[in-house]
């Protein structure tokens, strides 16, 4: 895929190490806009480091992220951020002793402009920007379905709806490009379904948001997903349609061995 | 927390099990007896004490009863029998005290702080007439009086920076140095240095008394005629040293606010050692002559503070012209001294901190320190600029250090380096911790009540404790003063193990201290970003 206008995101040769580790090699990767792209792969692929360089937390040991066709290579998280990504975390990283709208209203700190000096003061234009904010913080509740425990410390919800206070937290930065760190794990079934139908129909159809999740549940992942990648040992081992994907030799080898691909093709189900 | 019964021992174990199988009423009877028999005692060492305990345990247990129509007439007749034949008495006081609970909370919330200005602001008209206290003796004097506000403003402070941002800060007393010496240079004859009257002659040849060579005034009063130096009002002298000391605290900020926990810790533990090595030296600044601070002697005096005698004349004289020379009249049966007039204007100049304090904490500002708290790396995720915001929260605190100890050095009329040691920044902190972290009211109350056991308190303790225990007629021979930083240590400790978010937490404080904060470092520190 070549860079158009389509592109909201393009990673080029990205590539990290720790030391003598390559967490992550030469991956090039694009995310079209207001589509939903998985990212999948075994334990220790290179998916959160991915998505951890996407968002800043780690710099680059080469290679360039472009974002809306602007360089943001090595920037900080706060400055990605406002840039358009938003994100959660693969174990949940909610301000546990804050309630869930205050939760939310840290995630529009980007979006508002209160200082210091008039904060003390507290102008009109302070006063107006807070009670916005906290209007807004209340629908993206609703809009999650925790409009009822807004006042509720984050750490007393149960573990499904901290998940949903995480995707509203990240809505709450407005962004172009939702990174989603395995949203579903330790969700029920149930949970994971109304989970997929949230992304596919909510997030991607209505808010015409472009998704980038790691997902280990295939059901989800084939559930929603526009095109999945496949990461394998930092790097990228396939990329297609969910079904392309799953037909694929070489995922198929990294999840499960070399001799179940044999013993597919001897079945003649490859 | 670590609760008792994990710690007893199995004879405390059945004590306990014996105690909780008795009936309600025993139990009651029992503690009740236990109480009147500790009160007994206690009146032969010091009868105001033995009342205090009765006064104490008669409201607490009426507020155990269950709801009784008559229960609130009780209490009142209570509170009236003691207003009416004990009316100055800690008794009194406690039943006072106990009488604020039954406002409705929602009033409270309101009635509380407005109490309480009311009556520090009349305290000078009232304190002599105090009762005296058991085992602490008489009420502090006015004068102690401002340098507990002075100290609760460097508290409040600090408590920004720690209570609501978490950035340990052990260098605080560096800020407050900084106020200090800000007021001492721009309100003394520091700089005034000296030329000969005679035109044309060095001060080396000069035959005659040699003169101040600058002189810069700015409304200042009660300058000495002739006296050189800067000196600038004493008004104008707090905002300055406020914005210099948070200048100086960006500058400080900006490169140790991008380490973490201990580390910052350790970072600003050096901060609070230099600078007093630099005020302590600076007589010879680096070596270069120049005379900055004055080094071990110190700057005095320094002018006093005062509306000058325009502002003075103009309102009848209601508005001293200075502080220091003031008071003359006789109101309301006091005869006004300039420690009052202090006092009052440390009132206002706390009550704008706390204002301050409290408007940001509930701010954007306040929600992201707190997000920053509790975890880093989730909220610079959420678009907070780490560095930026935690320099702001130093900057705020900075700024409050250095008015109170801008304020402090005018009100001493002096300032050496001295008083600016390791030990002044734990004990801020200890204020903090001690009153509850993250919430001001018990920040201000930990750090009122350090601030006077330190001034007034110990010794008075020891005063009485040397005088009312005795075996026979051997007096022990206490200097308690000497033990203050092991007094100190011991309070921690207990507030540590027993109620660590401090005499009154804040809610959220409370919940981490209890739980733990799991923010497990993700981040490159070196790469936290000052970039927008």
């Amino acid at each position: 895929m070549s860079d158009t206008n389509d592109d909201l995101l393009v990673a080029e040769d990205v590539r990290k190490e720790f030391g003598g580790l390559i967490a992550v090699n030469d991956v090039s990767f694009t995310v079209p806009r207001g589509r939903v792209i998985s990212l999948i792969g075994p334990n220790g692929a290179g998916k959160t480091t991915f998505f951890n360089m996407l968002t800043g937390v780690y710099k680059p040991t080469a290679g360039s992220i472009m974002l809306l066709g602007e360089d943001v290579t090595g920037k900080p998280p706060h400055a990605i951020t406002a840039r358009g990504i938003g994100r959660t975390f693969q174990n949940i990283r909610l301000f546990q002793n804050m309630s869930a709208i205050e939760n939310v209203m840290v995630g529009m700190h980007t979006r508002m402009k209160a200082n210091l000096f008039n904060s003390i003061i507290r102008t009109p234009f302070v006063k107006r920007e807070e009670a916005a904010a906290r209007a807004r913080a209340l629908d993206l509740l609703q809009e999650v379905g925790l409009r009822r425990k807004a006042h509720e410390a984050a750490k007393n919800l149960p573990y499904g709806e901290q998940r949903k206070l995480e995707v509203a937290r990240a809505l709450a930065t407005e962004p172009q490009l939702l990174l989603l760190d395995e949203p579903t794990a330790g969700m029920n079934p149930q949970e994971s379904a109304e989970f997929t139908q949230f992304v596919g129909h909510h997030l991607r159809d209505e808010r015409k948001l472009t998704v980038l999740m790691i997902e280990h549940d295939m059901r989800v992942v084939m559930g929603v997903s526009d095109r999945v990648s496949v990461l394998d040992y930092g790097e990228k081992i396939a990329e297609g349609s969910p079904r392309e994907v799953q037909k694929n030799e070489r995922v198929i080898e990294a999840y499960l061995g070399k001799a179940a691909v044999e013993d597919m093709k001897r079945q003649g189900l490859s | 927390m670590l609760a008792w019964n994990t710690l007893g021992r199995p004879g405390w174990q059945s004590l306990r099990g014996r105690w909780r199988g008795l009936r309600a009423e025993a139990r009651w009877g029992i503690a009740i007896g236990l109480e009147v028999a500790l009160a007994a005692l206690l009146f032969f060492v010091d009868h105001a004490l033995g009342y205090a305990v009765l006064t104490l345990s008669a409201f607490y247990w009426i507020r155990r009863l269950p709801p009784m129509p008559w229960k609130l007439a009780a209490q009142a007749a209570l509170v009236l029998v003691f207003l009416v034949f004990q009316p100055r008495s800690l008794g009194a006081l406690l039943a006072i005290a106990f009488a604020v609970f039954w406002i409705p909370e929602r009033l409270r919330v309101w009635a509380l702080p407005v109490v309480a200005v009311v009556a520090a602001v009349f305290y000078p008209f009232y304190q002599t007439e105090m009762f005296t206290i058991p085992v602490f003796g008489v009420w502090p004097d006015v004068a102690t009086g401002v340098v507990m506000i002075v100290f609760v403003m460097m508290a409040v402070g600090l408590n920004i920076v720690v209570g609501y941002a978490g950035l340990l800060d052990l260098g605080y007393v560096a800020f407050y140095a900084t106020g200090a010496y800000t007021a001492a240079f721009f309100a003394s004859q520091q700089f005034a240095g000296q030329r000969c009257p005679t035109p044309g002659v060095s001060i080396e040849n000069c035959t005659v008394a040699a003169v101040p060579k600058h002189n810069f005034d700015l409304g200042a009063v009660g300058l000495v005629p002739g006296a050189g130096g800067i000196h600038v009002s004493g008004w104008l002298l707090l905002l300055l040293a406020g914005v210099i000391t948070a200048l100086f605290g960006i500058v400080i900020g900006l490169p140790t606010l991008r380490l973490r926990g201990d580390y910052l810790a350790i970072v600003t533990l050096g901060f609070g050692e230099i600078l007093p090595q630099i005020a302590r030296n600076g007589d010879n600044f680096f070596g270069t002559g120049v005379n900055l601070t004055n080094g071990p002697n110190g700057i005095t005096p320094l002018d006093s503070i005062g509306f000058g005698n325009k502002l003075s004349g103009w309102t009848g004289g209601v508005l001293p012209s200075n502080f220091l020379t003031c008071c003359k009249a006789n109101h309301l049966g006091h005869q006004f001294q300039s420690t009052d007039l202090f006092f009052w204007v440390a009132i206002v100049l706390l009550l704008i901190t706390v204002f301050c304090s409290l408007r940001l904490q509930y701010s954007r500002l306040g929600r992201a320190w707190i997000a920053i708290r509790e975890d880093e790396t989730a909220a610079a995720a959420m678009g907070i600029p780490l560095m930026r915001t935690k320099t702001w929260a130093y900057a705020s605190g900075a700024f409050f250090g250095g008015i109170a100890g801008a304020y402090y050095a005018i009100f001493k009329s002096a300032t050496f380096p001295g008083d600016f040691f390791f030990n002044i920044s734990v004990f801020i902190l200890c204020m903090v911790i001690l009153g509850g972290m993250g919430n001001i009211w018990g920040v201000i109350v930990g750090a009122a009540f350090l601030a006077y056991l330190d001034r007034e308190g110990l010794a008075n303790t020891g005063a009485w404790i040397n005088s009312n225990v005795h075996v026979g007629h051997w007096h022990p021979n206490l200097e308690v003063p000497l033990y203050a930083s092991g007094i100190y240590g011991l309070i921690i400790l207990v507030v540590m193990l027993f109620r660590p978010e401090g005499l009154i937490p804040s809610r959220r404080r409370a919940a981490e201290l209890h739980e733990g904060v799991h923010d497990e470092p993700l981040y490159d520190s070196t790469h936290a970003g000052t970039e927008a």
